[in-house]
């Protein structure tokens, strides 16, 4: 099973809102990660055939299921692909499962072998119980298992899951987390989900495809991604400092102001990131091991769970961890000068 | 001012008095209508053959009136609300035009056509004319707009994300539209078709043009009373007593259940 699909939507005299290509093969799950407006959702409407390409193909298992250059597409309800909505979207006039069975009645199996398959995998989802109630009687956890089993039930080639865990409550979010993450596990078909939180796609997918403005920023192993930032999104998204810069040996004069000094030599255009808890902070110009050191003022200070999160204005602009005990014993406020000092060590650098 | 922000505020005196004068000119006739039936007599009146004729003449084809607008009226809805086809708006003025027509054009439109001259009567092989069938053409005639319009609401208020949810659990259109659309606007069509009902049923103006005013066969409440109001004004309190409390009823169950 593999997804060959290269997505170009285009509104009427616009610009493009999505140039994509995207593949996939069986047994995997893509995460099409990105910022609100990247084009996520819209990647995967047109994938289900609810938004009709303007340019490119889909092809799935060989089959073309949209290509308007050739005149083909595939309406969603001949499509081999099922979709997890955001809200799930689940029939309020039918019982659960009723609305398990929904997708087998359509595509022809008869009431009672529909049912019995839908009982089947309600029991799977530890819903046995709540088989004739109406969606709005479950809890936010329960609509989710709910809405994943009327999609996998009809055993859909392609599984599509429009930001899975982002209608649950914290707690439960965890929980669904995991369990998500077994049954994508063990699911035949290719799964595609769309979604702005890092941790669920750190955690719930082998690839990783970040867009940003319609157009792939990023792709790789979660531990990839994660590990080699390439935009300022992605820097965020895994808390890494990230600096364009040009490299020559040990020396990297950083595009936006300053100079650092790694351990790896290089040369040419690189891209250079170090975590925020590597930055060391002084009241004086600091002295001995650090190889980099300069002067910053603090812009603003945010308490995360255990440290205090500092930004820094430079050049280069930073980003510091630091304790709450450092954040007394250093008087820091908006405005306090400081020192930043960086062992060479901690900076991995990597081609541009 | 004193708590919150509408405690203080009177009504101004233009206003209140207008208002009022309003309400007791829509609440009035009722109250003398109520005022002088004659409730010892009104048993005996209710069980008189004509009475009973007219009601339930009344009840059949108001009923079969709305059925037709329903079978035709829904899918008309849909058109209007979810396809797009050249000439919409069109459609939907030809759709409204019944409720703003005298009912009396209306009934002559109607015999216009299916008239036994008319541009289709003179090829249909029965006469609808003068007939309870004819009854309930002008009714349906008259009253269609009121569900069409109700269920357009209907499906325009309606979350199409769930027929799109159908889609990808592969559904086509129709089977979409009969187990997700239908049942999601169901109360829309039934608001609709309680509004649509009690317009065929006190239809008066199409129906005794189009339909004349046949006892047993054509000569409905409305007209009834009309006739009675002639040659016997206390029945025809006691009818018009009857159609008001069947219009109460009708006006009590869409509060209690879809109006809000």
């Amino acid at each position: 099973m593999t997804l060959r699909a290269r997505l170009g939507v285009r509104p009427a005299g616009n610009r493009f809102v999505l140039d994509v290509p995207l593949d996939a093969d069986a047994g995997h799950t893509v995460a099409l990660l990105g910022p609100n407006g990247a084009g996520k959702t819209t990647a995967l409407r047109a994938l289900a055939g609810l938004r009709p390409l303007s340019t490119g193909r889909i092809e799935l298992d060989g089959v073309v299921l949209d290509d308007p250059g050739a005149r083909v597409l595939v309406a969603p309800e001949h499509r081999p692909i099922a979709v997890v909505f955001q809200d799930y979207l689940l029939f309020g006039h039918l019982s659960v499962l009723e609305n398990v069975a929904f997708g087998l009645r359509a595509r022809g199996l008869d009431r009672h072998a529909a049912r019995r398959r839908a009982a089947d995998w309600l029991a799977l989802v530890g819903l046995a119980e709540q088989a004739g109630a109406r969606p709005r009687e479950l809890s936010g956890g329960q609509a989710q298992r709910v809405a994943l089993a009327r999609a996998m039930v009809t055993e859909p080639r392609l599984l599509l899951l429009d930001e899975p865990l982002a209608a649950l409550d914290a707690g439960t979010r965890v929980s669904v987390r995991a369990e998500l993450r077994r049954r994508l596990a063990g699911y035949p078909g290719i799964a595609l989900m769309v979604t702005h939180d890092p941790l669920d796609a750190m955690v719930l997918a082998d690839r990783l495809v970040v867009l940003e403005g319609g157009r792939v920023a990023q792709h790789g192993s979660p531990a990839e991604v994660a590990r080699h930032p390439r935009t300022d999104y992605v820097a965020r998204l895994v808390g890494l400092n990230l600096y364009r810069g040009t490299a020559s040996g040990t020396t990297v004069t950083l595009g936006g102001g300053g100079v650092l000094t790694t351990a790896s030599p290089a040369s040419g255009p690189v891209l250079v990131a170090f975590a925020p808890n590597a930055v060391g902070l002084h009241t004086e110009r600091p002295h001995g091991s650090p190889r980099n050191a300069w002067p910053v003022r603090v812009v603003s200070l945010e308490q995360h769970a255990g440290t205090t999160r500092l930004q820094l204005a430079g050049p280069p602009d930073v980003l510091s961890d630091v304790t709450p005990a450092a954040v007394a014993e250093l008087r820091l406020a908006p405005g306090a000068p400081l020192w930043a000092a960086l062992k060479a060590t901690e900076i991995r650098t990597y081609p541009a | 001012m004193a708590g919150d922000g509408t405690a203080g505020a009177r009504p101004p005196v233009g206003l209140v008095v207008p208002a009022v004068l309003g309400l007791c000119f829509l609440g009035l006739p009722l109250v003398g209508l109520l005022a002088r039936t004659p409730w010892a007599d009104l048993p005996a009146q209710l069980a008189e053959p004509a009475v009973v004729e007219a009601l339930r003449l009344s009840l059949v084809c108001a009923t079969s009136a709305t059925v037709l607008c329903l079978v035709t009226g829904v899918p008309l809805a849909w058109l209007l609300a979810r396809a797009e086809f050249p000439g919409r708006r069109l459609v939907r003025a030809v759709v409204t035009v019944p409720l703003v027509l005298p009912p009396v054009v209306g009934g002559v439109a109607l015999l216009l056509v299916f008239g036994r001259r008319g541009l289709l009567g003179q090829h249909l092989p029965v006469s609808l004319p003068f007939t309870m069938a004819g009854v309930v053409v002008a009714e349906a005639f008259v009253a269609m707009p009121f569900l069409v319009i109700a269920v357009e609401g209907a499906l325009r208020g309606a979350d199409r994300r769930y027929e799109e949810a159908a889609a990808t659990l592969g559904a086509g259109r129709w089977l979409t539209f009969r187990r997700v659309t239908l049942p999601t606007i169901a109360p829309g069509v039934a608001a609709g078709a309680v509004l649509c009902w009690a317009r065929a049923l006190g239809e008066f103006g199409a129906t005794i043009t189009f339909a004349g005013n046949f006892p047993g066969r054509t000569r409905t409440m409305p007209l009834a009373v009309y006739l009675a109001l002639e040659t016997d004004p206390q029945a025809a309190t006691v009818l018009s007593v009857l159609l008001l409390a069947v219009s109460v009823l009708v006006l009590v169950s869409l509060r209690e259940r879809w109006v809000r």
